[in-house]
């Protein structure tokens, strides 16, 4: 009988490689459904230790990119590594386990307790947290022998993260983690994904709240119909608006996007019927010359508000919608 | 593979089985339908079939009709029918209803000459006829050539009771083990959690081998409440060794988790499996010989029958329980049933539908 030895892996070019790589790198991802193109070619780097939103309204193609991801989709074409390796060729386990996940709206068993279901997901890591120490970093010490269909939404929204945790992940994949919340359970969220972060892990979570990712992302990727159509740092992106002041009113009768465009200190503009959305970048200047205007067409001003812009300006003025309106 | 390295690789599927039975006794309505409804059954069931030697075939005799009261009056002395007269009306709509077994019609006095009416697919009727004919013709002055003696058969081993018990047995294993696990399994696949574990390192093996597993904790105690009460109440017992009733009883539960496993592997919605079960579990209610045997079924179909798994478990049940057979006897029902539980756990492993 012959014995053959494998070398174990020792630290060689290869390995130096996949350090070197970033937590994830896809290129040209397509997806289509029967007579939906989820994703249209998607181009996407996600850095180690860096927090990476995709942003975008319902359908944009958020889930199906990161179900891709994953390892739970299989893409019609196009390439996806995550920290250095690619699905299907034979190490998927040992991949998984250096990940956590936390998909949309998973239900998790409502007969187990909190402790039970962190100690279920716990053993099918080789190199699992403790779970009162998980408990604890999500904060449901006081619920941890509560049954999981006895918790509120945000409380298993923590469950959920904390699963995603347990596994004491590289990288954390966290899909539309605060939907449906209230305000205090999304800033509980937010504390976990920051101590996460903290740690030197990397996150790539997608949202259609704009603040969540201004507050929580180092970069976002705002994608629409299956397209990344912008991509940079939050304040980046709110910068090459080029506006001070987003200014908008609801008019008493219509008017052309293009003669708003032509008043003095005015960027982009945007409509939806008689509501516009003006970027401006001296509102001293746009405004008296906008009530002149309306003054002249003898159109009543129903409203009038501005704000500093943000995210959900930079998708208006990439789409002309808003964020939540579909 | 060292002894700890073992211990941690197994440690998800001791895991997924302890979720499973921790789930399952906090299900209440679970309880009942797999531990309390088959001991009512039974009792229900051995209630209404016991042995019951005494009991008379009923008749009814139309009145009005000359030399009726005579035939009547005869028939009232003979053991074990009970007569009733009724107008013609009345009778067909008793013979109708199934409160009578027979109609009896007188259509000549002298020399009498009587009609029985009555249904032959029905035993109750066809016993009514004979009997009735007997006690007349008796009455009437026909001496017997030969003498007879009955003998009943009522002790234990060879009443209804004794064959019903393990077919209840077998029944119920079938139930729980497919809507059990096929329920179970759907459920997490509509709601997601299906899709969660796979995102995990989990082994898909081991989440369907879970199933199996808590199948087999609970079985102990599903074999011993229907066994139990049929002990207890009618005086079944358990001929053959306790360990080939664990042996037998073992595999029937492999096979159908395994085919719970395989019906369960696709669909997506509670009803859609809940048809799936239906039609797998309908031939075996109608044909694997739980209530009554199999054998009055065509020869045509009888080698279809002998490999459903549940006529194979049904027979090595009868076997051990009611004739004390050891369980090499039993080896074309083992075998029909490792396989159905080997092929379809396989077929689910690689058919199953993760999200």
């Amino acid at each position: 009988m012959s014995l053959t030895l494998y070398p174990l892996a020792a630290p060689g070019p290869t390995q130096a490689v996949q350090a070197a790589s970033p937590a994830v790198r896809c290129r040209a991802l397509v997806k289509r459904y029967q007579d939906v193109t989820a994703l249209a070619g998607v181009d996407l780097e996600v850095r180690r230790g860096e927090c990476f939103g995709l942003l975008g309204p319902n359908g944009a193609g958020k889930t199906t990119a990161v179900e891709i991801i994953d390892g739970l989709t299989e893409a019609d074409s196009g390439e996806v590594e995550v920290l250095g390796c690619r699905w299907g060729v034979g190490n998927d386990h040992a991949l998984r386990e250096r990940l956590g996940v936390q998909l949309q709206d998973t239900q998790l068993a409502e007969k187990l307790t909190v402790a039970e279901t962190l100690r279920l997901f716990a053993s099918f890591f080789a190199r699992a947290r403790q779970v009162e120490e998980v408990i604890a970093l999500v904060g449901l010490g006081e619920k941890r022998d509560a049954r999981v269909g006895k918790l509120s939404g945000g409380q298993r929204q923590r469950l959920a993260l904390a699963c995603a945790l347990v596994s004491d992940p590289e990288v954390l994949f966290l899909d539309e983690p605060t939907t449906g919340l209230d305000p205090q359970a999304r800033l509980n969220v937010w504390e976990v994904v920051s101590a996460f972060r903290a740690r030197g892990g990397t996150v790539l979570l997608t949202t259609h709240y704009m603040d969540e990712a201004a507050r929580l992302c180092d970069r976002v990727a705002v994608m629409d119909r299956g397209h990344v159509i912008a991509l940079g740092a939050p304040e980046e992106l709110v910068a090459q608006l080029d506006a001070e002041q987003i200014l908008e009113v609801r008019l008493g009768g219509a008017l052309a996007a293009d003669e708003l465009a032509l008043l003095p200190g005015t960027g982009s503009v945007a409509c939806k019927e008689n509501v516009f959305r003006l970027s401006v970048s001296d509102v001293a200047a746009a405004l008296p010359a906008l009530l002149a205007l309306c003054a002249r067409r003898g159109l009543v001003l129903q409203s009038l508000t501005t704000h500093q812009p943000t995210l959900e300006d930079v998708f208006v003025a990439l789409t002309g919608r808003a964020l939540r309106d579909e | 593979m060292s002894d700890a390295a073992r211990g941690r690789r197994l440690r998800p599927l001791v895991e997924l089985t302890r979720a499973r039975l921790l789930e399952f006794v906090r299900e209440p309505e679970a309880v009942f339908w797999v531990f309390v409804f088959p001991v009512l059954l039974a009792v229900a069931l051995g209630i209404a079939f016991r042995a019951k030697p005494g009991d008379s075939v009923r008749i009814a005799v139309i009145a009005d009709a000359p030399g009726q009261e005579r035939v009547a009056g005869l028939l009232t002395h003979a053991p074990r029918v009970s007569v009733t007269t009724l107008n013609a009306h009345a009778a067909a709509a008793a013979l109708h209803a199934g409160n009578v077994d027979l109609v009896l019609e007188v259509a000549a006095a002298t020399p009498p000459r009587v009609i029985y009416r009555f249904d032959p697919t029905r035993s109750e009727a066809r016993a009514a006829r004979l009997a009735v004919d007997d006690a007349l013709q008796r009455a009437l002055g026909r001496s017997d050539p030969v003498a007879v003696r009955d003998e009943y058969v009522s002790e234990p081993g060879g009443r209804y009771i004794d064959f019903l018990i393990p077919g209840l047995v077998g029944l119920n294993l079938m139930g729980s083990g497919m809507w059990g696990l096929g329920f179970a399994v759907v459920q997490a696949r509509t709601r997601k959690l299906l899709k969660r574990f796979a995102a995990t390192p989990m082994r898909r093996s081991h989440y369907l081998l879970s199933f199996f597993l808590s199948r087999l904790a609970w079985l102990v105690l599903e074999v011993a409440a229907v066994v139990g009460a049929g002990w207890v109440l009618f005086g079944v017992a358990v001929r053959g060794s306790l360990g080939a009733l664990a042996v037998v009883a073992l595999l029937g539960a492999m096979a159908f988790a395994g085919l719970g496993l395989l019906v369960a592997a696709r669909p997506r919605t509670i009803e859609g499996v809940s048809g799936w079960m239906n039609f797998v579990q309908l031939p075996m209610w109608l044909l694997s010989g739980t209530f009554f045997s199999y054998a009055r079924f065509p020869a045509a179909v009888q080698p279809f029958i002998r490999a459903l798994p549940l006529t194979a478990l049904n027979d090595s049940l009868r076997a051990v329980i009611n004739r004390g057979v050891p369980l090499h006897a039993c080896g074309v029902e083992i075998a029909v049933m490792v396989a159905w539980g080997g092929a379809s756990f396989a077929l689910a492993l690689r058919l199953f539908r993760w999200q």
